[in-house]
């Protein structure tokens, strides 16, 4: 429903975003990750209509953005950066706007901003002027003007940003309610939110895609992923870091001291191997104490880390 | 009627904050005193409303791009430029329901000048089909400053930087027609370009209108500047998406 062929966007010498390609279907929860900078939101705006790309095409259910703008736009829910809306509207008065605007008329405007304030829990701020709500209401607003419309394709520039755990929870558990009839778009800085509701996550780093996959395959690529750790005392540590060493399929050990008298050994896996059997088999065998013993999914941290440059050696390559 | 919604949120915008209230005080404040103070009201002892709307000129080249700079400016400052870009409605459908909210402002405020109205007619037998022509001038020629400051206004998101310009823009345009200007291009320029010079300006057209005719001309000046500032107005804002 979302097609992305070469999209580019210059400001002056600078590209912000090189020749992307993305292609969104129905029942996608795509997560757009990246660093500061890397081009995620320039890319929605570009999609929604707010920027007009350098060259490349995007083309929204069928419609170009740039040539069939309007319908294009009838399209999709934006939540744009920050949440913006005007502040000295009634959060009512600001979705009944948004209603106008989106075309509804008479009783049907009311029956659309009741819908969404239900969903978004708005109720208890409705009355209330935009600029006085706290953060947490402010980025509902935005949330509820973006799926006033019932849109098949949702665009998100970090919906959850500013939320308290629980109204995290809360539009997390909105986004996935929506997402088999729609394709969605989020941006997002945390890794968790990946792992909880996207069935996609996409990297890019100055302005190209360094990752595209399921969030399990990005984990696979983890150097965590199906590393055994244990914890024991430490009395045993050395015995047992050796023991692991010599085993085939490890790669290395490594040892954290968690506190006085325990310690935290975690195995490596050589690529591909799993090694949880066979390390509770020779823990077992060698009746060390163990605490703690689990395999790990991967940390997704870790690959975004690994993939995308570091901040420090892109000042340098900026300077060079 | 794309441009409805729009307009109905930016006028109601005006009267939800002071700015209104405030701006509409100073309109009439400033209007009273330029007209019983410096224009002699009184002692001229003519009823007639000529020394009141001889003023509106000046007191607009100030008061309207105050109302103008914030036109756009804030919505690029606050972030709402972005909604409105992304929302389904034509961009020129959205200048204009922003334009026509803020000259119905005006147009409210210059309304409140009635008791001028009723004052000379108190006072003595002016006649009421000349000072009506002279309100549709007045409201024309609102219209035209706002459309300059409209446009000034989307390409800044800085509104002093938009007041001052459009303030600049507004007196080139008010004083082309004013004789110190006429007198300095005379020597040197040919007819026609003195001609073409002072018929860019608002003072020429609203005097006319002034008088008691509202010829076709004038009214079609004020309507084509409007037409064209709105569309330049169009054009930075897609100038600036694609920057």
């Amino acid at each position: 429903m979302i097609e992305i062929t070469g999209l580019t966007k210059r400001f002056g010498a600078a590209t912000a975003v090189a020749g992307l390609d993305l292609s969104v279907g129905k029942g996608e929860v795509l997560g757009f990750l990246g660093p500061n900078g890397a081009g995620k939101s320039t890319t929605m705006k570009m999609v929604t209509g707010d920027l007009t790309p350098t060259s490349g095409h995007a083309r929204v259910c069928g419609h170009d953005i740039e040539t069939d703008t309007i319908r294009a736009q009838e399209q999709i829910g934006y939540l744009p950066e920050g949440a913006p809306a005007y502040g000295d509207m009634t959060a009512r008065q600001f979705l009944s706007f948004i209603a106008q605007v989106r075309g509804f008329r008479g009783a049907e405007v009311k029956a659309r901003v009741d819908a969404v304030v239900a969903k978004t829990e708005l109720e208890p701020v409705l009355d209330q002027t935009i600029e006085t709500l706290s953060k947490g209401f402010k980025r509902r607003v935005g949330l509820a003007q973006a799926i006033l419309h019932d849109p098949p394709v949702l665009i998100m520039d970090e919906p959850t940003d500013g939320l308290d755990p629980n109204q995290k929870h809360s539009v997390r558990a909105l986004i996935r309610a929506m997402a088999p009839e729609k394709a969605i778009i989020i941006s997002t800085h945390l890794l968790e939110e990946v792992e909880a509701i996207c069935t996609r996550a996409v990297i890019i780093d100055r302005g190209r895609i360094v990752a595209d996959g399921t969030p399990a395959a990005l984990l696979a690529r983890s150097r965590h992923h199906n590393a055994v750790t244990m914890t024991l005392p430490a009395a045993q540590a050395d015995i047992a870091k050796n023991r692991l060493k010599s085993m085939n399929d490890v790669e290395s050990v490594e040892q954290t001291v968690l506190r006085v008298g325990l310690v935290q050994l975690t195995a490596f896996p050589k690529r591909g191997a799993l090694l949880i059997e066979n390390v509770s088999a020779l823990a077992a065998a060698e009746r060390w104490d163990v605490k703690e013993l689990y395999a790990e999914a991967g940390r997704l941290d870790e690959v975004f880390r690994a993939i995308t440059t570091h901040d420090a050696a892109r000042a340098r390559e900026a300077r060079a | 009627m794309k441009f409805w919604p729009i307009f109905k949120r930016e006028f109601a915008s005006y009267f939800a904050t002071p700015l209104a209230y405030v701006f509409i005080v100073i309109f009439l404040f400033s209007m009273g005193a330029f007209t019983f103070y410096i224009g002699n009201f009184y002692q001229n002892g003519v009823a007639d409303l000529s020394v009141f709307f001889g003023y509106h000129p000046w007191l607009y080249l100030f008061l309207v791009p105050a109302i103008s700079m914030r036109l756009w400016a804030e919505e690029r400052r606050s972030g709402t430029m972005e909604l409105l870009l992304t929302l389904p409605v034509p961009l020129w459908a959205t200048v204009l329901g922003k334009y026509l909210a803020a000259w119905a402002f005006t147009g409210v405020a210059l309304a409140l000048t009635f008791p001028i109205w009723l004052t000379v007619n108190y006072l003595g037998h002016p006649d009421n089909g000349v000072i009506l022509a002279a309100y549709i001038g007045s409201f024309l020629m609102a219209g035209g400053y706002l459309a300059i400051g409209s446009a000034i206004s989307a390409s800044t998101n800085n509104q002093v930087i938009a007041f001052v310009v459009s303030v600049v823009v507004c007196f080139l345009f008010t004083v082309s027609g004013a004789p110190i200007v006429i007198e300095f291009v005379r020597a040197w320029a040919p007819l026609v370009l003195i001609n073409a010079i002072s018929s860019f300006s608002f003072l020429t057209h609203f005097a006319a209108i002034s008088a008691g005719v509202i010829d076709l001309r004038d009214v079609v000046y004020f309507l084509s500047l409007i037409a064209l500032f709105l569309t330049a107005n169009v054009v930075i804002i897609d100038l600036k998406k694609s920057a």
